[in-house]
């Protein structure tokens, strides 16, 4: 089978999953306890008669329940998540300011499980069974034990309370204004703007919250890694490798780390994606202001339309990122493809 | 009355095999599971929890709830060695207490959710046609959210804080999982032999589900509830962290955390405190079930 029918293939499918995603928060906006029209538009506005009148048919409430769905997606599709009961604001534009920040912290997060978790891997399963796999091992095994709000906790304790060697919660120093928004991120917006004391103080603050964030990352990379090497090396070509006289370094760079990176680099895209879901808890810790931070004082304060808007945009970007891994997974490895 | 016969002799020749099979398996899972002192160590731990929470009540400890102004958010000493929360309470006495919240709720949630998961998703197999796409596209759908978010949203959806909402959540977002592995199990139960001999001597479809089907399914759920169990109370004590579960005066795990730090780092014991508790336990879930996993596996078994 060619790679096109294949991502077309993947393509259906994830459209079908997405289509799922929009009927379960439809249904779960349905779910919500009183009068829809007042979960929507807020007490005061749903008392308005008219206001009342435009919204059921903006919405489709006069319309029998499938009807109302096509509304839904409708409105959707024109970015309508209506608006947030908290900010006061259409969800858009809310969903617009906080989700950088998250990607941002996102992103550093996986800096740091891939910067410590593929060394770990390699090192377990190198010296299998020796001290530096059992260190290995247990490192991962802590990054999937603790719980990460508890783990944040300890971090601010010990390198911002006690150390002082790390800022506290915030993304900047006090007083110090963030640059004029190009991406929203202020690491990068920073040093396009040519702000290096910006581009500084925000680097330093992002350290914290992305070792936490991380840590669950790092343990699954790290043990994911350390599996599929360890299958690799018991594999012919590696036995060929080495016979034909090659050290074992280059037995392991060349040939076995390759091959093994391939599950790898599918957990990776996954992670990403549950590491948008676990930034709802590192950002509460950390005053980080993102979509992690935005669902839960909108879960707090009952503003349904803000936290359906979360749920559904994390959904969707769980569910492009499967596509995304699934396509780049095909064309490294072709059996996939026939599969 | 001949039909009922030969059910007769094949209930028979169940009852005969069954129990040597089941008594030589346990063995074997407990002999291996001797020779793995962490899984002996994680078992210990969870279940000292357990009688320690139990027992509470009987305890020579403090009144968890018994306020105290005078001796408020006080260090570790003598008299609370594990130091005092904002309203002078003994935080050792309340994570006891809390014991019998979170390690309970965990193993609660997930007996039920995994009961209802594998009961939908051996009905998925068994059953196919439209219940199955019903089923399995439902657990599709809630398997593409994120477990914490779709947590939040569906205690929100519940009218908000509360533990009981809390664990509504929690089983809420996990049993698909269970539905998942159990389906495949059944799929390729279904196709054994002894299924077409049930059937060809006239068992029902229920008979044949649940006298037949489902007590030939086996290792790998129990492995998987056992790591949920210590999932499940991570989740809970999340819930509870942002303020969607557990609400106070309620001596859990979670919730103390938070309450510890709202009230600043400087008084780092009381959020200290719970999240060793929170650790011990998930942690000697993952041993055990790690153990049992191997144990329950015989290529793995005696290595």
């Amino acid at each position: 089978m060619g790679i096109w029918s294949y991502v077309g293939r993947r393509l259906v499918q994830s459209l079908l999953v997405l289509v799922l995603v929009s009927i379960a928060t439809f249904s779960l906006a349905h779910l919500v306890p009183g009068d829809p029209i007042e979960t929507i538009l807020g007490e005061r506005a749903a008392g308005n008669p008219e206001i009342r009148a435009a919204a059921e048919r903006r919405y489709g409430f006069d319309q029998p329940v499938p009807m109302q769905y096509v509304y839904y997606v409708r409105n959707l599709l024109q970015g309508d998540l209506g608006e947030s009961i908290t900010t006061r604001r259409p969800v858009v534009e809310d969903l617009r300011q906080f989700i950088p920040g998250t990607i941002e912290l996102a992103i550093a997060a996986m800096l740091f499980a891939v910067i410590l978790g593929i060394p770990l891997g390699i090192v377990g399963a190198i010296k299998q069974d020796r001290w530096p796999d059992h260190l290995a091992r247990f490192v991962a095994l802590i990054g999937t034990s603790v719980p990460v709000f508890w783990l944040g906790l300890l971090m601010l304790y010990f390198f911002f309370y006690k150390l002082h060697w790390l800022p506290g919660p915030g993304r900047l120093d006090t007083g110090m204004k963030a640059p004029e928004r190009i991406t929203g991120m202020i690491t990068i917006d920073a040093a396009l703007r040519g702000q290096w004391d910006v581009f500084r103080s925000s680097v330093v603050h992002i350290i914290l919250p992305a070792i936490v964030l991380g840590s669950f990352a790092l343990g699954i990379l790290a043990r994911m890694l350390r599996s599929s090497l360890l299958a690799a090396l018991g594999d012919d070509y590696v036995r060929t490798a080495r016979a034909k006289g090659l050290s074992e370094g280059q037995v392991v760079v060349r040939h076995a780390i390759r091959n093994a990176l391939i599950p790898t680099i599918t957990v990776l895209g996954l992670t990403f994606a549950g590491l948008l879901a676990g930034a709802v808890l590192t950002e509460t810790i950390f005053s980080w202001p993102g979509i992690g931070r935005y669902s839960v004082q909108a879960a707090l304060k009952l503003d349904y339309p803000g936290l359906l808007g979360v749920t559904l945009f994390v959904a969707s970007a769980y569910v492009v990122v499967n596509f995304l891994v699934d396509i780049i997974y095909g064309v490294l490895d072709p059996r996939i493809r026939i599969g | 009355m001949v039909a009922s016969a030969i059910t007769a002799t094949a209930d028979i020749g169940l009852t005969i095999t069954a129990p040597r099979k089941h008594r030589s398996t346990l063995a074997s899972v407990v002999n291996t599971l001797r020779n793995r002192p962490l899984a002996v160590a994680g078992i210990g731990i969870v279940l000292a929890w357990l009688i320690i929470g139990l027992l509470a009540p009987w305890l020579p400890i403090a009144n968890p709830d018994a306020q105290n102004l005078a001796q408020r958010l006080k260090p570790p000493s003598g008299d609370h060695f594990l130091g005092t929360d904002e309203l002078g309470r003994d935080i050792f006495s309340r994570i006891i207490w809390g014991a019998r919240v979170s390690v309970p709720a965990g193993v609660a949630v997930i007996l039920v959710t995994g009961i209802v998961g594998c009961a939908l998703g051996a009905i998925s197999g068994y059953v196919g046609g439209t219940v199955d796409t019903l089923i399995m596209r439902a657990a599709d759908a809630i398997l593409s959210f994120p477990s914490i978010i779709l947590a939040m949203t569906v205690t929100a959806v519940r009218g908000g804080p509360g533990l009981g909402n809390a664990l509504i959540a929690v089983g809420f977002v996990l049993w698909p999982e269970y539905a998942r592995l159990m389906r495949s199990q059944v799929l390729s139960i279904r196709e054994n032999e002894f299924v077409t001999a049930a059937k060809s001597i006239g068992a029902d479809r229920n008979r044949i589900l649940f006298r037949h089907v489902l007590p030939s399914t086996d290792a790998p759920i129990i492995v998987k509830a056992t790591l949920d169990v210590g999932a499940a109370i991570v989740l809970t004590a999340g819930l509870s962290f942002i303020g969607l579960g557990a609400v106070p005066p309620t001596a859990e795990w979670g919730a103390m955390i938070k309450q510890g730090a709202d009230k600043g780092l400087q008084y780092w014991w009381y959020a200290l405190v719970p999240g060793v508790a929170i650790m011990s336990v998930v942690m000697g879930l993952n041993f055990f079930g790690d153990g049992l996993r191997d144990a329950l596996d015989p290529r793995r078994r005696g290595r």
